[in-house]
């Protein structure tokens, strides 16, 4: 279950935000993740759903998810197309010539979160 | 007082950070890590039982071996006179840099090269730092040509692939150049090292690029 260690390393990369911003408790978290990044999103927040009971830090907090359509680009013909669809072969020619633009995103955009007042 | 903080930062940033400062570390106490990845049944060990022996007397070398349970390859390394660290990742997939740390933290002699053998597993370690001054992948050519196709990100992330196995060429369908063009697609500066621990063709070259990088670490 890869999704368990990952949202171990999301608390932890959490707790590195909160020492720095002085966050007292987090009251959600929106993380940005790519169509290709290989994560399952059920099991992401499932793994969430039981890990936040356990920290202080993010108890109760809801976890969003952005999803971020995979583009991958042809440098035979120079067009765009959706990677999930097509894979390595562009539609549009048929080279293999080609490279992903995004969709391999897979980052904490941002939390919303209580701050302690005298920071 | 409730505000909304933009991060845009990375999940793994955390553990990236604990990355750096161990590279850093080891370097310091002249310890050369190699982060050693490959699919179960490679013939890692096989492969570090063949390096301990002949590189005895110019490296002091030591082992790290994680694993989901069990002891067993740990206890081959120590009969070759190697010191031999077990973790286990209690049920995780990939190694991280704490876990790195603190494996290392058991070393008991004065040790200059140590290999981490990471889970047997294709994907997970890929995406996770461990401190390493090198990543090394072994694809056992049992395992097919095809796998630079299937496991991507694990080809972009090391610095060497080993392809063991390499005495059973004869009644395999697997073909070394397309492996190398497919690879060298994914990451035009990865170093390939065919061999066979077993007859020991090519291991020199594999243990000369070792050596060497070693000695570039120092002085870097």
């Amino acid at each position: 279950m890869h999704e368990l260690g990952i949202v171990k390393h999301v608390i932890k990369t959490l707790h590195d935000v909160a020492n720095e911003n002085n966050v007292r408790r987090i009251g959600s978290v929106t993380l940005e993740v790519g169509e290709v990044s290989g994560v399952v999103l059920d099991q992401l927040v499932d793994c969430w759903n039981y890990f936040r009971e356990k920290d202080p830090l993010v108890k109760g907090a809801p976890l969003f998810v952005e999803r971020v359509p995979a583009v991958t680009f042809c440098t035979s013909c120079e067009k765009e197309y959706p990677t999930v669809a097509h894979g390595k072969t562009c539609p549009h020619c048929g080279s293999t010539e080609t490279y992903l633009l995004k969709g391999n995103e897979f980052s904490i955009k941002q939390i919303e979160a209580e701050v302690n007042e005298d920071a | 007082m409730i505000k909304v903080i933009e991060l845009k930062r990375t999940v793994t940033d955390s553990n990236d950070r604990d990355a750096e400062r161990l590279r850093r570390e080891l370097k310091e106490r002249g310890i050369f890590l190699i982060n050693l990845m490959s699919a179960p049944g490679s013939g890692k060990t096989t492969l570090l039982s063949r390096t301990i022996t002949d590189l005895s007397g110019k490296a002091r070398i030591g082992v790290m071996e994680a694993d989901i349970a069990s002891d067993v390859d740990a206890l081959k390394i120590d009969a070759l006179g190697a010191e031999s660290i077990q973790v286990h990742t209690d049920g995780m997939c990939h190694m991280d840099a704490g876990m790195t740390k603190s494996g290392l933290a058991g070393l008991e002699t004065d040790v200059q090269i140590v290999f981490l053998e990471n889970i047997g597993n294709l994907i997970c370690p890929a995406e996770f730092d461990t401190g390493a001054h090198r990543n090394v992948m072994i694809l056992s050519l049992p395992e097919g040509d095809d796998k630079p196709l299937k496991y991507p990100l694990m080809f972009q992330k090391c610095d060497a692939l080993i392809i063991t196995k390499m005495d059973a060429a004869p009644y395999f369908d697997f073909d070394l150049d397309a492996v190398k063009k497919r690879v060298r697609a994914l990451n035009p500066m990865i170093r390939i090292f065919p061999l066979s621990a077993k007859t020991g063709d090519g291991m020199e070259a594999w243990e000369n690029w070792l050596l060497n990088e070693w000695e570039k670490q120092k002085n870097a």
